[in-house]
């Protein structure tokens, strides 16, 4: 089932182009408000007029401005720390270092390798080593650059290839490979006559959220303290905060405050344990913000990866074998390293059959900032790898690229190369035909500006023709000398936590006096759970009164906000608890009225009678009675790999093709991305504007990665930790985004059989659009991003 | 902070703490601060100085005020006066920048980067500088002496740029890694001047200070037919002048890119700039025919 073909959405249509389809158009018709509808999502105005409070924003009466110190070194062994001339400052209220910890003196979502607070060595540079609170946040900056650290500085480690090698001195007593994978799958030692080989890097993206870590710790006066914070897991931050705090989790209450996007980069504590610490050691409220400089420092980025890939095929295009070597950085700390490189290791081969599969992953400390989840986890790396192998292998044997990808389409009932069958839907051959049958975008530009380039009669900062040529507002472009290229790929990931890592999700739905109240720990983090999950409430309940509570510790974990998991799970668990609402209400209606519930039901806020016999307001059918239902949803089983990278590691897969039209200064190398076109599985969609919006904002990720996200490293030292350095893409870098189709096939087992939306877009849009530049230059081009002097000076 | 009203108010302030900083938009200064590398004691702030905003015509010279903000340099007619200088307005930040930022503020911060400084050295600007004993006038290329350094003495001010009005094609170009709001990974600005009969250019982002590029000037002051206001030239002159160019250039390798794409970009940059060119007939048009 196709929704809405051909719609298309926009950030920057170029002039000229046809107005966008408004979102409005993806509304079903008699829908309003429930599942299937374009609901407005209840932030959306607050947060476009500057009203929406975010954790930043928080305030309380007599709070104390944290700021923490931090290793301006790489690597370093620590030999003494003075902070006597930072506590003797005035308005500073304490100092704390790692003997100040009372607790566990490290932390981590993996394995509790990360330091509170360095004592002995440092292995990143950033990481923390103290603490300040003083009365005004100027002060305690101040202080924590008078606390006297001295550093022996040490030989950093920033080569992962060298970490691997034995002889390399462990950067931590826990030794520098994180994980390594060996899969083997079918025989690996068949032939085919056909192979083509390559080498391939993605350099270190950022998550790059608008808003940067922040928060509001608040001792209660007992011992205890509450947490205000952007985070996407209450409950895995409690456990963390309450173990280095030496307090039970029932002592250290979370409360989610408003969080300014995450992209992964929430999912590993920050500053939760530092704050924590400064309130109960001063008795008083302290608030910490991040500057965005710091913001650099203080979260995890994309693992960078090195990829070797032989692709084997027979002579009709049939892969055979696809051999791969994949390292991926880790950075100083495990934080999610190991299940990255599940993910690297499980999707190596992508979206096609392949019968036979050797991988070989290693994820490796360095001395490097430490990396771990964001959008895609693991699979955006191996997807520029594996597409860039699927459009050499088609140059090899002469194939058309999207026949050869067609060709081995996985589909529902196939196996992966990690021997799990697939039992949900796959519609790989779907979205890349949806995809490929784009219409193209306007005419190719070359020669369409007249002779001098169309250069005369512009008016200067008007919105021009000129400026969607690569250079943009530069105005740098020669018409004559830009080149056009498409490029096709496609890419998936699992959605929820795999290998035995079984997440559940707990919610609450109570109902009282006409209106419902839907309680969980599920973090919004802008992805617009929220209106989900009051669509999905008024769907099951017919009632369009629907709160959603603050999220916080109060009741059991929704898991993370991550994996493209909380429509499923905490979906799922609103769902069942609205259902089991429902039914109580219908019996309770029922005995009242000497009534069968099953000829009852709930619509429009009143209960009827399939007969028209019964027609009562929910308020005066149940008065006072509050009804309420608690759920914990569990997904399927998954179990880990075994030692040869195989078993049943995941719940449920998504897929997605993105096309690429690209301009390309062929002299100057600059890029200007013309159109994505996509299709994506989505199972079925919930809230079509919201499915657009993820669309629209993973493309834009995946577009930065392609052309201009990186953290630049030196010797472990980051070269641009700013919004002026490290460059995301602005209106004028966005394409016009071409939703070809939304493939609607229900999943089996999901609530309303709908996939997780958000993370498929970000995989394959890197390598669409590294395809369409290669198409354009015939430069090889194997890392992203790809940079200007890659293309103008060829080859990189 | 003193915020004073007028000029002489301001030059009093600024003599009577030769150690403030002068703010105007603060598109440069509060980046400093924001990240901890200044601290200043005291602030002068010359947004309320009537004297300093705006600008005039003045014979056959533009007087651009100090404190004239990027906007302002893109609204008509001045855009039309100056066309590279509007280009190079554009290219700065996003419009809430350019609505701050100002040509003064672009001078004194004197970065390699710093988006107006090559359309100003082709121009061949002249700095005005004020200070409670009197004023100097200082050519563009004497005033910004090296990275971030310029020759503005204690208790001076930049009071205005004057620059010329005459009949001239102007370009500018800059390569940066994405499409809008970006440092200057390098820039050209071309003023092929058609009283004088030369071709300037001034290079931005390829070395410590905004640079010229004599020898390629002089093979484009040859190539332009200065009677039809149109370059001519071969592909293989245009090489050679995008080769001068290149050789012009100081770059460095950093963060933002390499010495190796600099040259390359800045000669491709300063050919397309010549081929571009057009003077205005007297009525202010462009010819189109090359």
């Amino acid at each position: 089932m196709t929704l809405a073909p051909g719609t298309t959405s926009t950030r920057s249509a170029p002039a000229g182009t046809a107005a966008p389809s408004a979102p409005s158009t993806l509304d079903r018709p008699g829908m309003t408000g429930a599942i299937g509808s374009s609901r407005r999502r209840p932030d959306g105005v607050p947060k476009v007029r500057g009203e929406f409070a975010f954790s930043s924003d928080l305030f309380a009466e007599g709070a104390l401005w944290g700021q923490v110190l931090r290793s301006p070194h790489p690597a370093a062994r620590i030999l003494g720390i003075d902070s006597t001339r930072a506590r003797d400052l005035a308005g500073v209220h304490t100092v704390l270092l790692a003997a100040d910890v009372p607790g566990s003196p490290t932390y981590g979502l993996d394995r509790k390798d990360q330091p509170v607070f360095a004592s002995d060595v440092v292995r990143y540079t950033g990481e923390p080593v103290a603490a300040v609170a003083a009365d005004h946040p100027e002060i305690a900056r101040r202080a924590a650059a008078l606390v006297e650290v001295r550093y022996a500085p040490l030989e950093p480690l920033v080569d992962p290839a060298k970490a691997l090698e034995p002889a390399t001195p462990p950067v931590h007593p826990d030794g520098n490979v994180f994980r390594h994978i060996s899969l083997v799958h079918g025989d690996v030692g068949t032939e085919a006559p056909v192979a083509v080989e390559g080498s391939y890097e993605v350099g270190m993206q950022d998550q790059a959220f608008m808003g940067p870590e922040s928060g509001l710790a608040i001792p209660d006066g007992a011992g205890g303290v509450d947490l205000y914070v952007s985070t996407q897991w209450l409950h895995v931050d409690q456990e963390q905060v309450a173990a280095c705090l030496g307090l039970e989790p029932t002592e250290v209450r979370l409360h989610l405050s408003g969080v300014g996007g995450a992209f992964g980069a929430r999912e590993d504590v920050s500053l939760q344990v530092h704050i924590c610490l400064l309130a109960l050691a001063t008795g008083r409220p302290v608030k910490i913000v991040y500057s965005r400089e710091e913001s650099f420092f203080g979260h995890v980025h994309r693992h960078p990866a090195r990829m070797w890939y032989r692709h084997s095929a027979d002579r009709d295009g049939r892969l055979v074998k696809v051999e791969a070597r994949i390292l991926l950085d880790g950075g100083a700390y495990a934080s999610s390293s190991t299940a990255v490189l599940s993910n690297a290791a499980c999707f190596a081969a992508g979206p096609y059959k392949v019968p036979n599969a050797h991988v070989e992953a290693d994820v490796v400390r360095t001395n490097n900032p430490p990396c771990g989840a964001m959008r895609g986890f693991g699979a955006v790396q191996v997807c520029h790898a594996y597409e860039a192998q699927m459009d050499r292998l088609a140059a090899e044997l002469g194939m058309d690229p999207v026949d050869l990808r067609l060709r081995n389409a996985l589909a529902s009932g196939d196996e992966l190369i990690t021997g799990q069958v697939i039992k949900g839907t796959a519609p790989v051959a779907e979205v890349i035909r949806a995809c490929a049958a784009a219409p193209m975008p306007m005419p190719d530009r070359q020669g369409a500006l007249g002779e001098d380039g169309g250069r005369n009669g512009v008016g200067i900062g008007e919105e021009s023709e000129e400026m969607a040529l690569p250079g943009g507002a530069g105005r740098s472009a020669d018409a004559r000398r830009v080149r056009r290229g498409v490029g096709l790929a496609v890419g998936f990931k699992n959605l929820m936590y795999s290998e035995g890592f079984d997440d559940s999700a707990a919610a609450a739905c109570r109902l009282e006096r006409g209106v419902v109240t839907i309680t969980s720990a599920a973090a919004e983090v802008g992805q617009g759970l929220v209106t989900l999950l009051q669509q999905i409430a008024t769907e099951v309940l017919g009632i369009e009164k629907v709160v959603v509570a603050p999220a916080d510790t109060g009741i059991g974990s929704a898991g993370s906000t991550s994996a493209s998991r909380q429509s499923w799970m905490t979906g799922g668990a609103v769902e069942i608890a609205c259902r089991r609402v429902r039914n109580r209400v219908l019996e309770i209606v029922a005995a009242r009225h000497g009534l069968v519930a099953g000829l009852l039901e709930l619509s429009g806020g009143k209960v009827v009678a399939f007969d028209g016999s019964l027609a009562e307001d929910l308020e005066t059918a149940l008065g006072d009675e509050v009804v309420e239902e608690t759920v914990t949803y569990c997904h399927a089983k998954t179990m880990p790999l075994d030692g040869n990278g195989q078993g049943d590691a995941h719940v449920s897969f998504a897929f997605a093709a993105h096309r690429a039209v690209v301009d390309v200064d062929l002299d100057l190398g600059l890029v200007k991305v013309v159109e994505i076109a996509t299709a994506q599985d989505v199972g079925r969609v919930l809230n079509p504007l919201q499915v657009v919006g993820q669309l629209e904002g993973g493309i834009a990720q995946g577009l930065g990665l392609a052309v201009m996200e990186e953290i630049v490293l030196e010797d472990g030292l980051v070269k641009n930790p700013s919004f002026t350095d490290y460059l995301i893409p602005t209106a004028l870098d966005m394409p016009v985004v071409r939703i070809s189709s939304l493939i609607e096939e229900p999943e089996p087992g999901a609530p309303f059989g709908a996939k997780g939306v958000g993370e498929p877009p970000t995989i394959s849009s890197t390598a669409a659009i590294a395809a369409a530049v290669r198409a354009a230059t015939g430069l090889p081009l194997t890392r992203v991003p790809i940079r200007p002097e890659h293309i103008a000076l060829g080859g990189d | 902070m003193l915020v004073p009203a007028s000029l002489d108010e301001l030059l009093a302030s600024v003599a009577a703490d030769t150690r403030a900083d002068l703010i105007a938009g603060g598109t440069d200064l509060m980046v400093e601060v924001n990240f901890g590398r200044r601290s200043p004691e005291s602030v002068i702030s010359v947004a309320l100085v009537p004297e300093l905003k705006s600008w005039y015509r003045s014979g056959d010279e533009v007087i651009l005020n100090a404190a004239l903000t990027y906007s302002e340099m893109m609204r008509p007619p001045l855009c039309e006066l100056l066309p590279a200088l509007a280009q190079a307005a554009r290219t700065v930040g996003s419009p809430q920048i350019r609505n701050a930022g100002t040509i003064g503020g672009n001078l004194a911060t004197a970065s390699p980067a710093g988006d107006t400084l090559p359309v100003l050295a082709a121009l061949e600007a002249t700095v005005v500088l004020e200070s409670a004993e009197g004023g100097r006038a200082v050519p563009v290329g004497e005033f910004i002496v090296s990275v971030k350094r310029t020759s503005l003495a204690p208790g001076e001010i930049i009071r205005s740029v004057r620059v010329p009005a005459r009949r001239a094609a102007q370009e500018f170009l800059k390569v940066g890694t994405r499409n809008a709001m970006v440092i200057a990974v390098c820039s050209v600005a071309l003023v092929a001047d058609a009283e004088r009969r030369e071709v300037h250019l001034g290079l931005g982002s390829v070395g410590p200070v905004p640079l010229r590029a004599p020898r390629a000037e002089e093979l484009a002051t040859s190539l332009f037919d200065w009677d039809e206001g149109v370059p001519r030239a071969s592909e293989k002159e245009l090489a050679r002048l995008a080769e001068l160019a290149s050789e012009a250039a100081r770059p460095i390798d950093d963060h933002r890119s390499t010495a190796r794409y600099r040259r390359h970009a800045v000669g491709v940059c300063a050919r397309r700039a010549f081929e571009r060119a057009r003077l205005p007939d007297a009525t202010g048009r462009r010819s189109v025919t090359p």
